[in-house]
């Protein structure tokens, strides 16, 4: 009713003391940009790490466990003993086990129907031995179906020398990454020998070198064709150790990877399961932005919580006089309310302006070149809910800083002021 | 011609810090309509804790109030606040204004708070008020920016705005010289020959003397 009234009075107050208003709305203001700035920034870090982590991570993999459990011993079986209770073998040693996937071309097949899956990677996946000349090097060979590969993770826009296809079109080709090829001092063109564990050996050529950015992958990988690598090991055509799916929706990963353990009778680990780390990472620092905006916030609170105060003592004359003209306690705690809310509002619509240009600078500033991490700028998100979030937790801020000193305006007993 | 517009009956008022004291004794007061009253007593006699009674601002007491037909004492804040702005007036020896307004907004602002009428209106009424106290040229000033004298006459324009039945005033003329108290005094008189009713507390005998009526206290009791 008179809402009008009291805002005006509230709005006429606020102008006669423009440069303390202005200082309190500063306070909300710094408040709410560094929110929106260190919010952007670190969800940008997330967004960014996870990125780098999916470039190399397929969203569920599914592989053949091998089995630690000794616990339980083939000969309870032979001698008839189910409980185990009288026939004990120590330390058992783990029989030479094949780790493939069976039917691992049918699985693959059905996971291809799925209108819920983007693309299917089958793996052979071995550690290997590169003699070029008198250069030995350790590194870990992909046999891999090099289409179904790049679609997983983009590797034909990460090749620095060659193309993916250029796999296909050789018999022997070899893809690698390009530090290891510096490290063996090879280049497209060259032959390089690949030999195993069990001495079984191969004679590459290499067609193609990639560069993602994370020096495990440059430095310690490299592909070839899954034929090759099935003959390299000895293995015959449908010898398969992981399947490596990608999702269209990456947060159905959780979800599937149950259905799919249950449904082909193997292990299988969702992206979230394999970089646990990136989670705990991503925690530590969405709770850090929390943390640091919530403290500068509160200081705000307080400064207008002080300023409030302030303006209240030096007008318990104007409060007293409202008081005998008729204005109730609840039309007095409006009017200083509201001024606290105004400077809320104000300052953070003001922070949410200075949080976009910061955050917008920062997206522009170079990031150090390290050789390592492949990024040119500093990465930041522009997520139109922090700012949102932001002004609902600098409207708070301030509703709760200006909360008391108005109560405490309401409850001013106006004889008090009155009798001077 | 007889109503009364103000029965006051045995009102009763205790302090009780920094000691017990026993400010008003059975004070009853009956004010009729159109009537002009002065309150006159020593300093300390319970002239001002009276006034705040009868005013509605102050309602820790004993007794029973009645303004125009309303029992007044016992109804709640939000009623006592509208009722304060419909039907009594205030002037105080401070003269209260809202230093951010200009004199004319001190003016309407009771009247825009009771919402009777619309703007337009409550501008064109404070207007002839402000003339009323040859104020008008002061209008667009701000209230802050005023002598002492100047603001007690936009206090009496503003008190009068929303056509009280009473118009209270303590010591209105305590804080200023003797110009600016004549000023006053010819204000209030001719106020009172316009039909308000008025309860003046003061210590000028003359002023006292042009009233309908004297009220005389002696340590929290009506003696005369
Ligand atoms: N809040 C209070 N607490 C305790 N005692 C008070 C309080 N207010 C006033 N008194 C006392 O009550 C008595 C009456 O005070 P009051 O202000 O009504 O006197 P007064 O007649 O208006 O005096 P003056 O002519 O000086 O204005 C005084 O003795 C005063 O000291
Ligand atoms: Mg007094």
């Amino acid at each position: 009713m008179s809402l009008g009234l009291n805002l005006n009075i509230a709005r006429v107050q606020l102008l006669a003391r423009k440069r303390q208003t202005v200082v309190a709305m500063l306070g909300v203001t710094f408040g709410i940009a560094m929110f929106i700035l260190m919010i952007s920034f670190m969800k940008g870090v997330n967004q960014f790490l996870q990125d780098l982590m999916m470039s190399t991570t397929a969203d569920i993999r599914i592989y053949n466990k091998l089995n630690t459990d000794y616990s339980t011993s083939l000969a309870g079986r032979y001698f008839s003993d189910p409980a185990g209770k009288w026939i004990i073998v120590r330390h058992p040693k783990p029989k030479q086990v094949n780790l493939n996937i069976k039917n691992a071309p049918g699985i693959v097949n059905d996971l291809r129907k799925s209108d819920r899956i983007l693309a299917v990677s089958p793996l052979l996946s071995s550690l290997v031995i590169f003699n070029y000349g008198p250069v030995q090097w350790a590194a870990s060979v992909d046999g891999v179906d090099i289409m179904a590969e790049d679609k997983m993770f983009g590797l034909s826009a990460k090749m620095i020398a060659g193309r993916t296809d250029d796999l296909l079109r050789m018999d022997n080709g070899i893809i690698m990454g390009y530090k290891l090829a510096k490290d063996l001092n090879l280049a497209p063109g060259d032959l390089v020998t690949l030999t195993t564990q069990s001495g079984t050996q191969l004679r590459c050529r290499v067609v193609g070198l990639f560069k993602f950015g994370i020096s495990t992958m440059d430095e310690f990988r490299a592909y070839i064709n899954l034929a090759s690598m099935q003959q390299l090991l000895g293995k015959d055509r449908d010898y398969i150790t992981d399947i490596r799916i990608k999702l269209k929706d990456t947060r159905e990963a959780k979800k599937l990877a149950a259905v799919y353990a249950r449904k082909y009778g193997y292990t299988a680990d969702d992206w979230e399961v394999v970089n646990a780390s990136i989670k705990a990472g991503n925690t530590i620092r969405d709770t850090l932005t929390y943390v640091v905006s919530f403290t500068l916030l509160v200081v705000a609170g307080f400064g207008i919580y002080n300023i409030m105060n302030m303006v209240i003592t030096n007008k318990l004359k104007d409060i007293a006089i409202l008081k005998a003209q008729g204005f109730t306690g609840a039309d007095i705690m409006q009017i200083f309310l509201s001024q606290s809310l105004i400077i809320g509002i104000a300052g953070g619509l003001l922070g949410l302006l200075l949080g976009f240009l910061l955050s917008f600078g920062m997206s522009r500033v170079p990031f150090p070149e390290d050789g390592y991490v492949s990024i040119k700028f500093f990465p930041v998100l522009f997520e139109s809910q922090y700012y949102f979030f932001g002004m609902l937790f600098g409207i708070l801020t301030t509703f709760l800083a200006g909360m008391l000193p108005a109560l405490k305006a309401a409850k001013i007993d106006p004889v008090a002021i009155l009798r001077g | 011609m007889q109503t009364p517009v103000l029965e006051a009956v045995k009102l009763n008022k205790y302090f009780h810090e920094p000691q017990e004291f026993h400010v008003l004794n059975d004070v009853s007061l009956t004010v009729q309509k159109g009537e002009f009253i002065s309150i006159m007593g020593k300093s300390g006699c319970g002239k001002s804790t009276l006034l705040y009674l009868l005013s509605t601002l102050d309602t820790d007491y004993e007794g029973t109030i009645t303004i125009n037909n309303t029992v007044v004492s016992g109804l709640n804040e939000r009623a006592l606040a509208r009722f304060r702005n419909r039907h009594i007036g205030f002037v105080f020896q401070f003269h209260y204004l809202l230093p951010e307004f200009t004199v004319l907004q001190n003016v309407m602002m009771p009247a825009i708070k009771l919402g009777a009428l619309d703007t337009a209106a409550i501008e064109q009424q404070a207007m002839e008020k402000l003339q009323q106290m040859q104020m008008q040229d002061l209008a667009g000033k701000p209230a802050g920016k005023l002598s002492g004298g100047q603001q007690q006459r936009i206090a009496i324009a503003r008190a009068l705005i929303n056509k009280p039945d009473i118009i209270m005033a303590d010591e209105p003329t305590g804080n200023l010289d003797s110009a600016n108290t004549a000023i006053i005094f010819d204000i209030f008189h001719e106020i009172a020959q316009q039909g308000n009713t008025i309860i003046t507390v003061t210590h000028d005998e003359d002023f006292a003397r042009r009233s309908d009526r004297i009220i005389q206290m002696v340590d929290g009791k009506i003696t005369g």
